[in-house]
Parts: C-alpha cells; structure tokens; sequence
C-alpha cells in the first residue's frame, strides 16, 4: 500500500515538473533580476529630491550672476544672450525642458533645442539631474560652447514641447522683473 | 551632479602639491572615462563665464573647481 502510494507520489511530482517547470523557472528568472533592479533604484524619496535640490540651488547660485539665481528663483527659469553674431537674440532656460530661442528686440520666439543631460553612467539609476542642476548644464554648456551645445540638440519650431502663449508670457515677466530690478537698485 | 543628490564632491586638493595634483588628475581622468563633460565657471565681474576643459592641463591653475555633468544629448 505504502508502496503504491510513494510510487504515485513520484509520477505526480514528475508530471509537476513537466507540467510547471518551465514556466516555474520562467517566474523565478523573472524575478531574480527584477529584485536586483529594485534593490539599485533607491524608492522614490521626495525629502532626498528636495535635499538634492537645495544643494544644487547652491552650486547654481555660486556659478551663474547673482542676476541669473535670483531669476532662476523668481521666474523659475534663466535668460541667457546668445554669443554668436550681433548678439540680437536670447535664450530661455528651462529646468527639463527645450531650450527656447527668441529674437531679443522682438520678443518673437525662434526655435526650441530639445535638449537633455541624462546620467548614463550608472544605467539603472534615475538620470534625471534636479532641476537646477539641469539648468546650470545648460548654462554651462551655452556659455562654453554655444555652438557646440547647439549642434547636439533637435531643433524643432516653436510650440512643439513649450507652450509658445506662455514662453511669450515668460518674456513679458522677464522685462517687468528686469524694470523691477533696475528700479529697485 | 548627480541624479538624486546634486553636487557631489569628488575630490580637492592643492594642484600646486604633487600628491593632491595626482589624485586631481586621477579623478579628472575618471570622471572623462565616465562620459563626463568638464566645466571651469569663470568670472570678470559681475559677469559670469564657463569653460570646457578636456585635459587637466586646461584647468587654469587659479581655477577653484572643475564640474562635472552629464554630456549633453539631443532630447
């Protein structure tokens, strides 16, 4: 009796095996990677964002004019006067998203440069520089080499990622903080 | 700059000093080797500047620091 029950034992246990092996060790594949990616990308932590945002609010603030940081905090973004020719234009700088360009004189607004500074050099960590950080790249990039800076990005016309009403709006605050700012002083 | 924490300081030291200027080069080298852009902020002024550097003898050796980021790529 004993016997036939053991031996029933092991033909169900091989036929489990037939039957679910291969797609147990699907599973389990599955999720021994899965548990090492989650163990690399450290949860979501809006205190450590914050934390990295107000370090790199700092490094912004010690790099850039005392112009620019206090734009950057007002206004949320940075102008910046383009190097090349007679200098006539500007461009918006913007934490993740296109640089916009725009004529100086006319406010009328150029292109957008989709332009990113993703960390690729640990994969599976998030990219994504804090906000500021992304708008000192940007900064630096323009300052040191426009047109290299330029080169790398897809330019598009204006209004494909930035709201071309409120990338006007933006210009229009810009000269009333600059009347501001000169007023005040 | 890193995703997650900003500025991270990755190594100081006096340049004028041999041992400091080795271990500057070591990182500088390392930081390349990543991928990474380098930038010297510069100023006269009020006005502010930025320079690229590929090599650690482009430091300008009054420099205060080097930063690091991540290449720029088209979005």
């Amino acid at each position: 009796m004993s016997f036939f029950l053991a031996t029933s034992l092991v033909v169900l246990a091989a036929l489990a095996v037939v039957g679910f092996g291969p797609s147990l060790a699907e599973r389990v594949r599955r999720r021994i990677p899965r548990r090492k990616i989650q163990e690399r990308i450290p949860a979501y932590d809006p205190g450590r964002e914050r934390r990295a945002e107000a370090r790199a609010r700092e490094l912004l603030r010690s790099v850039v004019s005392a112009d620019e940081y206090a734009m950057y905090l007002e206004l949320g973004f940075i102008a910046v006067e383009g190097a090349e020719g007679d200098g006539g234009y500007g461009y918006l700088l913007y934490p993740h998203r296109p640089i916009v360009a725009f004529d100086a004189p006319t406010g009328e607004l150029l292109n957008e440069y989709c332009v990113g500074f993703p960390d690729r050099s640990e994969p599976e960590v998030s990219q994504r520089l804090p906000d500021a950080d992304d708008v000192l790249a940007k900064w630096m990039s323009l300052r040191a080499g426009e047109r290299e800076l330029i080169s790398v990005a897809n330019m598009h016309v204006p209004g494909r990622q930035v709201d071309p009403g409120q990338a006007g709006r933006d210009l229009i605050r810009l000269r009333e903080w600059r009347a501001r700012r000169v007023a005040a002083a | 700059m890193k995703p997650g924490h900003g500025d991270v300081l990755l190594a100081e030291g006096d340049p004028e000093v041999s041992e400091d200027e080795e271990r500057l080069i070591a990182e500088f080298r390392r930081q390349l080797d990543l991928g990474m852009w380098a930038a010297v902020p510069t100023s006269e002024g009020t006005r502010r500047e930025a320079t690229m550097v590929r090599d650690f003898a482009d430091v300008p050796r009054d420099a205060e620091r080097v930063v690091f980021f991540p290449p720029a790529a088209g979005g």
